[in-house]
């Protein structure tokens, strides 16, 4: 019977007591949640909302979709169907192009490639000064360059993907197992081949599998371009709203929809395919 | 010509196949060397085991003869150079004669079995052939035969991750000896294996390399297997080599220098 000698006696003080946070501590988290609180009723001063068209906003939702209706199909393959393929090209074009970029800058920005900590850090400049600045801005900026049309909307797409696919591509080459390479060059391999033989089989998956979900990302954004001149179904969308043709923006509408479905579930597919 | 002139020769080549180690320190951190003035001469044939504690510098040892770890000081003389002193491409051709196996095999897991024996040929290779895989036949014959060799041939078109351990260590034994190398190296190439595997793998390391005359350094744990296949034990201890001479002479006494304590001698 040894068990009774495993229980510790209590203190002799009474119970032992136990608390998750210490007193500063809860001081701490009190002052947050006040703060935090404070910033949400600032927000919310700031806003301006009007009460009036907050009232009416669920019956002008429901007008403008009645004006959609019905929608005019006439329209679809005159005007939508060559803006919709443009957007598929927009996309597909600027992903390759953003790859093309991308692959260097990444192999720059990766420690266990580029030894020199200046040159990963210009790399990993260039990442985040295009992934930071929004597709529509680049847009605007390669439209006052080249003139509204699909090349803008293009060049937009494919420098503001740099960022988004150097950085992961970087961080897959990072996590290819230091082994396999020790052991090539152990062989004596030039780089070249290293790379080739030793880090290509490693991130291969994760690069296929950047490429598809930005394509799919860009899918998407290449569908709003238009709406500042660059290019696609955007444009679309833009003239039949300035019009005021609602059957046709409900067209644009439903389509742009269909897509992102259609490319979502195509690209979870093959990406649950590499994986 | 005198039927002594072959033997001359292969004297001649193990002559060139020495390996001379003088005064090699290594610190990682400035201060706390791991490798403490070691000197060896190991002669160009037979295998030699190298026998020691965790942590005590021994495959420090191994990788300096290659370079994969750049000593602090000292030479490491082999084929009438200074490999210590290497750089860029005379380094790379100085390790593509000598072929290394892993403790964690260390395999190109998505390529094929094949294709991670040839990888054995890469410094031979232009990066344009590697890159179309555009193998020479007479190495891609070869490769069949240390499949061959390694009994691995049915797996030849696998992916190298579908092995199991000991499979996966015969190809890198394949794969080493691919280099034609004149010294392998062998870093605990036993260590993930399970007992009876680890003396196939050791079997094999010592037959394969001992039929194609090539000197053998094995970096090892386990005692028994040093003793059963070496023709000569270097025994190290706190970063310096504490025994050196053949495996009948290694004592009780000796491993106690060597590892420490005795209740797990018992």
């Amino acid at each position: 019977m040894s068990a009774p000698a495993l229980i510790d006696a209590p203190a002799a003080d009474g119970p032992r007591r136990w608390h998750r946070f210490s007193v500063l501590e809860r001081i701490g988290r009190s002052t947050f949640y006040l703060l935090a609180l404070l910033a949400i009723v600032w927000s919310f001063r700031t806003i301006e909302i009007i009460p009036e068209f907050l009232v009416d906003a669920p019956t002008q939702t429901a007008d403008l979709f009645a004006r959609m209706w019905p929608i005019d199909w006439k329209w679809y393959p005159k005007v939508v169907h060559p803006a919709l393929v443009e957007t598929l090209h927009i996309a597909t074009l600027g992903t390759i192009l953003a790859i093309a970029m991308a692959v260097p800058t990444a192999l720059l920005v990766a420690r266990n490639i580029t030894g020199s900590i200046v040159l990963n850090n210009i790399g990993r400049f260039i990442l985040v000064a295009t992934r930071s600045v929004h597709a529509m801005v680049w847009a605007l900026f390669f439209v006052a360059v080249f003139g509204p049309g699909a090349l803008a909307g293009m060049l937009a797409i494919a420098v503001h993907s740099v960022g988004f696919t150097g950085k992961f591509l970087a961080e897959a080459i990072e996590e290819a197992r230091p082994g396999p390479i020790e052991a090539l060059r152990a062989a004596g391999a030039p780089p070249l081949s290293i790379l080739i033989k030793g880090y290509w089989p490693q991130v291969k998956p994760a690069f296929l599998s950047i490429a598809v979900f930005r394509w799919d990302i860009n899918v998407r954004e290449s569908a709003v371009l238009g709406l500042v001149g660059g290019g696609g179904i955007g444009m679309a969308l833009d003239s039949a709203m300035s019009n005021l043709y609602w059957d046709q923006v409900g067209l644009v509408l439903l389509v742009i929809f269909g897509v992102v479905v259609v490319t979502e579930t195509l690209t979870t597919w093959v990406r649950s395919r590499i994986i | 010509m005198d039927a002594s002139a072959p033997i001359k020769s292969s004297a001649a080549e193990d002559g060139a196949r020495t390996l001379h180690i003088r005064h090699l320190f290594k610190e990682y951190r400035a201060g706390q060397p791991v490798l403490r003035d070691v000197s060896l001469t190991i002669e160009g044939r037979g295998l030699t085991a190298i026998i020691g504690p965790s942590g005590t510098g021994k495959s420090t040892l191994v990788r300096c003869i290659n370079r994969l770890v750049d000593p602090t000081s000292g030479e490491i003389i082999f084929r009438g150079q200074n490999l210590a002193g290497l750089r860029g491409r005379e380094l790379r051709h100085a390790r593509r004669r000598i072929g290394m196996v892993f403790q964690e095999y260390n395999l190109v897991e998505r390529l094929t079995v094949i294709e991670n024996v040839l990888c054995g040929r890469l410094g031979y290779l232009p990066v344009w052939r590697a890159w179309l895989r555009r193998f020479p036949p007479a190495d891609i014959a070869r490769a069949f035969d240390l499949l061959d060799a390694v009994g691995l041939s049915a797996h030849a078109t696998q992916r190298a991750d579908q092995l199991s351990g000991g499979q996966r260590q015969r190809v890198g034994i394949a794969r080493a000896l691919m280099q034609e190398p004149d010294l392998l190296l062998a870093d605990e190439p036993t260590s993930s294996l399970d007992p009876k595997t680890s003396v196939e793998i050791m079997e094999l390391i010592a037959r394969r390399a001992g039929e194609r005359d090539i000197p053998v350094i094995v970096n090892i744990h386990n005692v028994d297997l040093a003793k059963r296949y070496a023709d000569r034990i270097i025994g190290m201890a706190r970063g310096t080599v504490v025994f050196d001479g053949p495996p009948q002479a290694l004592e009780h006494s000796h491993l106690i220098d060597i590892y420490g304590g005795e209740g797990w001698l018992e």
